[in-house]
């Protein structure tokens, strides 16, 4: 026997997800529905030897087909035909929660209603007769508390008793009023005369949705019956004329009025009763009057950011230590069991090297979600989004857009990957797509390690004011090219703010936990998959092709004639690079330095020899206007796998071998005797490194998140070519003021 | 008895929604957060920078943005 498929329906903040936790546990699987960002989630459940299979819909407040994730849950209902539908409702906020309720009855589904929340709604004196209602509404209504489980058997073996029993129930029929009756029986007639897609919904359902205005179900019943459809579409246009001379009001205004009087009447009628007023303060609105304060809600929001990264930097730092110890192990132990050569080289130079380096990140990651969870769940969140909104709004944003800049990096050392992921409270809009183009300019805690480098070789007296520098000129730039975007290719008005501030509430730790997991696994396997590819990409692009044999063998010759000055016991050992305590001696260690010396001359004409290093030579024609050369170009290329790699790649073309991205005082000095380096090149660097095209896997994560691929190919294209042009102003306007010269 | 628009109504104020002047999808939305001639609400206040401003609508608290509040028409009772 196959799982009933049961969905879930609900409002947000109407505590779906708690409910979908307790019911299905551990075992859920999140993807994504095609084509869209909404994400799907699915889950089991086992009573009985009944076996449920659960899909948990978008939250929404209406079933209209102006949001994805309105549209998404609609077409689950239609298409999929769940068995039955378990509908959420938060009885502390019943009205409009019931909104939704009516518009699942009238597409005829068989409903359970779960009167969420009836512990709170208890605490503010509102009674709600549950018996009274599933009379009235012709359902099953189960009272629960989705946080603790409460009601959750009962629930099921609702949903189950409604699956089981085949015989569905008849649509909702509610009265639109004098105007709209009578057309809508009319068009109710003429559609099931037709059979017009009486195989999706019900007629009067499809007459209902004609009336609204329903862009997607008239153009699906277009092309199904175009000779009906014109007809239905008049038929609504004469209302329209008419209700707008008499009321001057739209249809879809009368059919919501409507609603929410059916609703209103029902509560009257011995359904709700408020046992005090409804507008006493409660504890979330006192502290409302606080977290939102003008004076005080802006500083307790930075003191709110500030503790976000602070817990995930120190929370994550001991597990970063742990990781980044195990992959330098792992390396160690595969330099010591094979033999040297090309495969060694891959496994760690190419694979251990780069998957580790990002796989090191996973520790700040799951800490920053989790942090984020947090105040998502609690409700702040959308106080931020509330707070903030004022001034996005200038750059075509949203006050939902500040968590993705903030996890961004938006101070310093965030990941642009969470912060596209965080981008979905935007749903789909053009502010979306404008936050997750304009969010890698963020400085992540990849692009620390080159700020720190160069900042360390050339801006050492003024290193706080640098840093500060530098996150503002990354928000200056991204809200400029957000505003950029906004009135060019993401043209097009604000999608309404119209935003609930739900009541704070703590969130549950599993809660924490489940939703956490869910977005670091989508993250590790984003970066598993691509990144290794790419890793052995750049890897073998920096390795072939290899030095001719005659350059080889003059390094080779080179360290001969050093090695001869030692006697014969110690050549060996020399030349294998094996140092022991007792063979230090001054004159073993001359010849080891200058051992290392030709081993670094090596590298670095190995690597200028190579693919990449002819593609960083070649660019030197146009980077020669930055002040780059090609061992800069180089580390560049490299830094589109991850960009802490632009300071190893820079340490090998500076012939300085291995070098710790952590530890960089060496190269640093390097870089400042260097007299192709100077403060301008450096600061030139810094921007250049800021704004050019976000590292691979931000790239497959933002043409995800975005919706095409187009997308991530407009961010490498777009990106690089305004830090190009940027990078040489601010190089040619350097120069022209006689910096750096 | 006077009309105004809902931006218009000072912090704590109660008023009754009497008319919604957007269509598309800003009615929409506004429609299906019970936004709706004959509900009462009330003026919480408004963000640090004076926009958006929260309401406290049935039972619920809602943001919206000064000029998306200002196609919504309320109610007020006169002060004595």
């Amino acid at each position: 026997m196959s799982a009933h498929l049961i969905a879930l329906a609900g409002n947000p903040n109407a505590g779906k997800t708690s409910l979908f936790n307790t019911i299905t546990g551990a075992r859920q699987h999140v993807a994504n529905y095609p084509g869209v960002t909404v994400e799907r989630k699915e889950g089991f459940y086992k009573q009985n030897g009944h076996e449920l299979h659960l899909v948990d819909l978008p939250g929404t407040y209406s079933l209209t087909a102006y949001s994805m994730e309105e549209l998404v849950a609609r077409n689950v209902l239609v298409s999929e035909r769940p068995r039955a539908v378990v509908n959420i409702v938060d009885a502390s906020n019943i009205e409009r929660n019931l909104y939704l309720t009516v518009q699942l009855l009238e597409l005829g589904i068989p409903i359970i209603i779960a009167l969420n929340m009836v512990d709170v709604a208890e605490g503010r004196g509102i009674e709600i007769d549950a018996d009274a209602l599933s009379a009235r509404l012709d359902a099953p209504v189960i009272p629960t508390v989705a946080r603790s489980g409460k009601g959750r058997e009962e629930l099921m073996e609702a949903a189950i008793a409604i699956a089981e029993n085949r015989a569905g129930r008849s649509p909702l029929r509610i009265s639109y009023g004098a105007d709209i009756d009578p057309v809508l029986a009319k068009m109710e007639n003429s559609i099931t005369a037709a059979a017009f897609l009486t195989d999706f919904h019900p007629p009067r359902w499809t007459a209902i949705k004609y009336m609204e205005s329903d862009e997607e179900i008239i153009k699906k019943g277009r092309s199904a019956n175009p000779s009906l459809s014109s007809r239905l579409e008049k038929m609504v246009r004469q209302v329209t004329d008419h209700l707008q001379r008499t009321l001057d009001a739209y249809p879809e205004a009368v059919i919501a009025d409507h609603r929410y009087g059916f609703i209103s009447a029902l509560l009257k009628s011995g359904v709700m009763r408020r046992k005090h007023d409804a507008d006493r303060l409660y504890l979330s609105d006192k502290l409302d009057r606080v977290l939102t304060n003008r004076f005080f809600g802006p500083l307790i929001m930075a003191a709110a950011v500030y503790l976000l990264y602070l817990f995930s930097f120190s929370m994550s730092e001991i597990p970063v230590a742990w990781l980044e110890n195990g992959f330098a192990a792992l390396s160690g132990f595969v330099e010591t069991t094979m033999p040297p050569g090309h495969l060694r080289s891959l496994i760690t130079s190419g694979i251990i090297d780069g998957v580790g380096g990002i796989l090191g990140f996973v520790p700040i990651i799951i800490f920053m979600f989790m942090g984020i969870a947090f105040l998502e769940d609690s409700g702040y969140l959308a106080r931020a989004a509330f707070m903030l909104d004022r001034v996005f709004r200038v750059f075509g944003l949203h006050g939902n857009s500040f968590m993705a800049f903030i996890l961004g990096g938006g101070i310093a050392g965030g990941c642009a990957v969470p912060a596209v992921m965080a981008t979905r409270t935007l749903r789909s809009s053009k502010e979306r797509i404008a936050t997750i183009l304009t969010v890698p300019f963020m400085n992540c805690g990849a692009k620390l390690p080159v700020f720190a480098l160069l900042i360390a070789a050339f801006f050492q007296e003024n290193e706080a004011q640098m840093m500060f520098l530098i996150t503002m000129l990354s928000w200056g730039i991204a809200l400029f090219v957000a505003k950029l975007l906004r009135s060019t290719i993401l043209q097009g008005p604000s999608m309404p703010f119209l935003l609930e501030l739900p009541p704070y509430r703590l969130p549950t730790f599993r809660g924490l936990l489940i939703h956490t997991w869910e977005r670091a696994w989508m993250y590790v396997r984003k970066a598993g998959t691509t990144l290794l590819a790419v890793s052995i990409l750049l890897w073998a692009l920096m390795n072939f092709p290899e030095l001719p044999e005659a350059e080889t063998m003059m390094f080779q010759q080179q360290r001969e004639n050093i090695v001869s000055a030692l006697p014969e016991d110690m050549r060996e050992k020399a030349l294998a690079g094996k140092v022991e305590e007792g063979d230090s001696s001054t004159e073993f260690n001359d010849v080891a330095g200058e051992l290392h010396k030709i081993d670094h001359a090596e590298a670095q004409a190995s690597l200028r020899w190579s693919a990449a290093g002819r593609v960083g030579t070649a660019l030197e024609s146009v980077t020669q206007w930055c002040g780059f050369d090609w061992r800069t170009n180089v580390a560049l290329v490299g830094g589109f796998a991850a960009k802490e790699v632009v300071v190893s790649t820079l340490g090998t073309a500076y012939s300085l071998g291995e070098v710790d991205p952590e530890d960089d005082a060496s190269l640093s000095d390097l870089l400042a005797r260097d007299p192709a380096w100077n403060p301008l090149v450096a600061f030139t660097l810094i921007v250049f490194s800021m704004i050019y095209t976000p590292c691979v896997v931000s790239v497959v994560c933002l043409a995800k998140e975005a919706g095409g691929w187009k997308w991530g190919v407009f961010s490498m294209i777009f990106n690089t070519t305004a830090a190009f042009l940027i990078a040489i102003a601010v190089y040619q306007c350097g120069r022209l003021l006689g910096i750096g010269t | 008895m006077q009309i105004r628009l809902l931006r218009g109504l000072k912090q704590g104020e109660t008023g009754e929604i009497v008319k919604v002047n957007s269509g598309g999808e800003l009615g929409r939305r506004i429609r299906d957060m019970g936004l709706i001639p004959g509900a009462s609400v009330r003026m919480e206040g408004p963000a640090p920078l004076n926009d958006p401003v929260a309401i406290r609508v049935h039972s619920f608290t809602l943001t919206l943005r000064n000029n998306e509040a200002d196609f919504i028409e309320v109610a007020v009772e006169d002060r004595k």
